[in-house]
């Protein structure tokens, strides 16, 4: 098995290439390629749970450490990186086999498959790498084909929204270029491991302080936490909804929040005082996101709003973590924050795409966003409608969907932590959603039906309506990972590659303290 | 454009095209490489384009070919990288032809494949960028 | 250290230029600015006095500078002219839809 890993960039990259030279021959290439494409990746990446949580290191280019110091690029593949690969592959999935019929409409399908497999390949090997240079690379693959991806449709408002993503986006990764050139400068290596062994040699540095301040600044410009957020309610309502439904679902976690996770937790030592700060900005996300949410009437744009609410969950429970075992608390609270952080994260990107494809849906046949133009579509989309019920009913944390169960570890951890204000912000915050998705199908699907006579709508194709269906169930499904056997084999080992964390680095450089 | 112009770069985009192949080859021995010497052989394109290319069809078809040219070189990079992971040490983007004496210009094993790939793909890329606004700036006219 | 310093003001120089520009142009020149001086920066980290360019010759010259840096900063080239050409694509576009290079007049969408 270990010995296929590279498989994960190989295969979207030579797909990625493939799709415009057969596409030329073969009309209908990408659309064959992609799917199947995504589907082995998804079966791929689900094999990788089976196997005991280890930590398998993968040596590009064979080059071994010399003398236990690592040259060239590694690639590592631990219990995080499996549940992200994971999250994302079963997403593409999803996503790729939904737009067999929703990119119909556009022109020039063939380039949306070439960026759909791009963005895949960015977001994979920003997930396996173990080099901060080589993440920065694979970063900048993801978002520079969702640039162009947002700005697809060509209109004035994609091109607007793409542009603001673009200046954002590029000087969030020049300020993490620029905390990776002062890294370099301190340590004289790009190894995740190495980094972390030569820090702790080293110990408290007054330049690591500045550095963690710009990776806050950069991956938190690319995660939309709020004082950085201006860009995400542009450029995700702006997407074919397909590429919503995966730049909200997986790309603000996969270059955003796995980032900060990855590099907090295993690279530096935790410090209180920033792990404060990364509990501060996810609150004030998921509180701020929320009630900015609250008043929008277009619909792809009001989910853009609420992604940022849930990102803010996810990184409460990630901060609170790292409070706890900053002053070394109890291990069982903070394994009880992380674990709900994680589980969040999961069930976001499971319903948060499903809402964006519901929401595409919605325009397919309407042909309109706004809340107020449409009414009655449910009973002529039944499972558009259904799905859509299921994914806001998860959002908004009702049982026995799985967003209750994550946010209810969220809020156990904040009690048990002693963080009260949180756990009573998580939950008025949860409120709050219920009652911004309330007013959603009230206007959208009950009420008195807009669409009447000629205009009747129909259900939307088989692939929209099936991977819809898919997702939803998955919704569900979810909320079985609460059950300690399926957690041991899902959420443990993420949680304990991050809970342990001088596990990464000792079993990759073979040091011990 | 003029006559003159015409014809200093009909010369003069033959030197470049070759001095641009020579840092490609001798990427592994000198300063260079591919993306330097990929950079230098879309300048002799480019040159060609600036002083003859007016007709907007022939260079619609131009940046069709080149897209092409562009995605086969990466597809080989890939494929040279990817066949690592069955020949040799079965290990991917590993160096398994003979490496060779150094300071000879076939040596290095597979390190001069990938820079001639590269510097087709940043030919290829960069005259396709260069292409899309030329037809860009046509199309406004 | 002057040399550290100098090219940090660069990159601020750049960050300023990209956020209180009105024009798409001079936004993109911003970026580029803020890209440059953190080549300048790698290139400054892997030099060191009288060393000699990376490149193994007969005789064995042992004081090369450092040439991670330098593969690093042909790295970050290529994606800057990923994002650039990216910026610029988009920028004409812009340009063809509103007739104007000012951000003010092209504002619709609000954050």
């Amino acid at each position: 098995m270990k010995e296929w890993i590279p498989l994960f960039v190989v295969l979207p990259l030579a797909g990625a290439f493939i799709i415009p030279v057969a596409g030329s021959v073969w009309k209908s290439t990408g659309r064959v390629v992609t799917p199947l494409l995504m589907l082995f990746l998804t079966v791929f990446s689900l094999l990788f749970f089976s196997f005991k949580p280890q930590v398998m290191v993968y040596y590009v280019g064979g080059w071994e450490p010399i003398d236990g110091i690592p040259v060239g690029i590694h690639f590592v593949v631990d219990g995080l990186s499996v549940l992200m690969l994971a999250i994302i592959n079963v997403i593409a999935f999803a996503a790729s086999f939904y737009s067999l019929s929703y990119m119909h409409r556009f022109t020039g399908d063939r380039y949306f498959y070439t960026l759909f497999c791009l963005m895949v390949a960015g977001m994979n090997g920003v997930v396996i790498t173990g080099d901060l240079f080589n993440l920065f690379v694979f970063l900048e693959i993801a978002v520079i084909s969702s640039y162009a991806l947002v700005a697809f449709g060509i209109e004035k408002a994609e091109l607007e929204a793409s542009f603001k993503y673009q200046v954002l986006g590029g000087v969030a990764s020049l300020l993490i270029l620029l905390g990776i050139a002062v890294i370099y400068w301190q340590t004289q290596t790009l190894n995740l491991a190495d980094i972390s062994v030569v820090l702790q040699e080293a110990g408290n540095h007054k330049t690591l302080v500045f550095v963690q301040m710009l990776f806050i600044a950069g991956f938190g410009l690319k995660a939309a936490m709020i004082p950085f957020h201006a860009w995400l309610p542009d450029a995700h309502p702006s997407a074919p909804a397909p590429i919503s439904a995966m730049l909200s679902g997986v790309l603000i976690k996969a270059v955003g929040v796995y980032s900060i996770m990855r590099l907090f937790f295993n690279m530096f030592a935790i410090s209180y005082e920033i792990s404060m700060l990364i509990v501060i900005i996810g609150t004030v996300s998921m509180v701020g996101g929320v009630f900015l949410a609250i008043g929008q009437w277009d619909f792809k744009r009001l989910l853009a709003y609420h992604s940022i609410s849930q990102m803010g969950y996810v990184v409460v429970g990630i901060g609170m973590g790292m409070v706890i075992l900053s002053v070394n608390g109890d291990q069982r609270i903070a394994t009880l924050a992380i674990t709900g952080g994680l589980f969040h994260m999961v069930n976001h990107a499971i319903f948060k795409s499903l809402l964006f494809l519901n929401s595409g849906a919605l325009e397919y046949r309407t042909g309109t966003r706004m809340l107020r133009e449409m009414g009655g579509v449910a009973d002529q989309m039944p499972i558009t409608s259904a799905s859509t019920l299921s994914a806001s009913m998860a959002i908004s944390g009702i049982p026995p969907f799985n967003g209750f169960f994550s946010k209810l570890l969220i809020i156990i951890a904040a009690v048990a932590g002693g963080f009260y204000l949180i756990a009573v912000l998580a939950v008025v915050v949860s409120f709050i959603t219920l009652a911004s998705f309330m007013k959603a199908h009230r206007y959208a699907f009950s009420g008195i039906p807009k669409f009447k006579g000629k205009n009747m709508l129909k259900e939307v194709p088989f692939t929209m309506g099936l991977s819809m269906v898919f997702l939803a169930s998955m919704c569900l499904g979810l909320s079985l990972l609460v059950i300690p056997f399926l957690r041991d084999l899902v959420l443990a080992p993420a949680v304990d590659a991050l809970m342990n964390m001088l596990h990464y680095s000792q079993h990759i450089h073979g040091y011990t303290l | 454009m003029t006559n003159i112009v015409k014809t200093i770069s009909r010369f003069m985009s033959g030197v470049v095209f070759f001095f641009g192949v020579y840092l490609l080859t001798n990427g592994h021995l000198s300063p260079g490489g591919g993306f330097a010497g990929g950079t230098v052989m879309a300048g002799a394109f480019v040159l060609m384009v600036l002083a003859f290319g007016d007709n907007i069809m022939h260079l619609r078809k131009t940046k069709e070919g080149s897209t092409i040219i562009e995605n086969l070189a990466i597809l080989m990079f890939l494929l040279f990288a990817a066949a690592g992971m069955w020949l040799g040490a079965k290990v991917f983007f590993h160096n398994y032809l003979d490496i060779g004496v150094a300071g000879k210009l076939v040596s290095a094993g597979t390190i001069p494949l990938f820079n001639v790939f590269v510097g087709i793909e940043v030919a290829a890329a960069l005259f396709t960028v260069f292409l899309a606004f030329v037809i860009f700036k046509e199309e406004e006219q | 250290m002057i040399l550290y310093i100098l090219c940090f003001i660069l990159f601020l120089v750049g960050l300023f230029g990209a956020i209180t520009r009105r024009n798409v142009i001079k936004i993109v020149l911003g970026i580029c600015i803020m890209e440059y001086s953190l080549n300048l920066l790698l290139i400054l980290i892997g030099y060191m006095e009288d060393g000699v360019s990376p490149i193994v010759v007969k005789g064995g010259e042992s004081n090369f500078v450092d040439p991670l840096p330098q593969a690093m900063v042909i790295t970050v080239i290529v994606i800057g002219l990923a994002t650039t050409a990216m910026l610029l694509a988009i920028a004409i576009r812009l340009y063809k839809k509103h007739g104007t290079f000012d951000i003010r007049q092209i504002k619709n969408l609000k954050g």
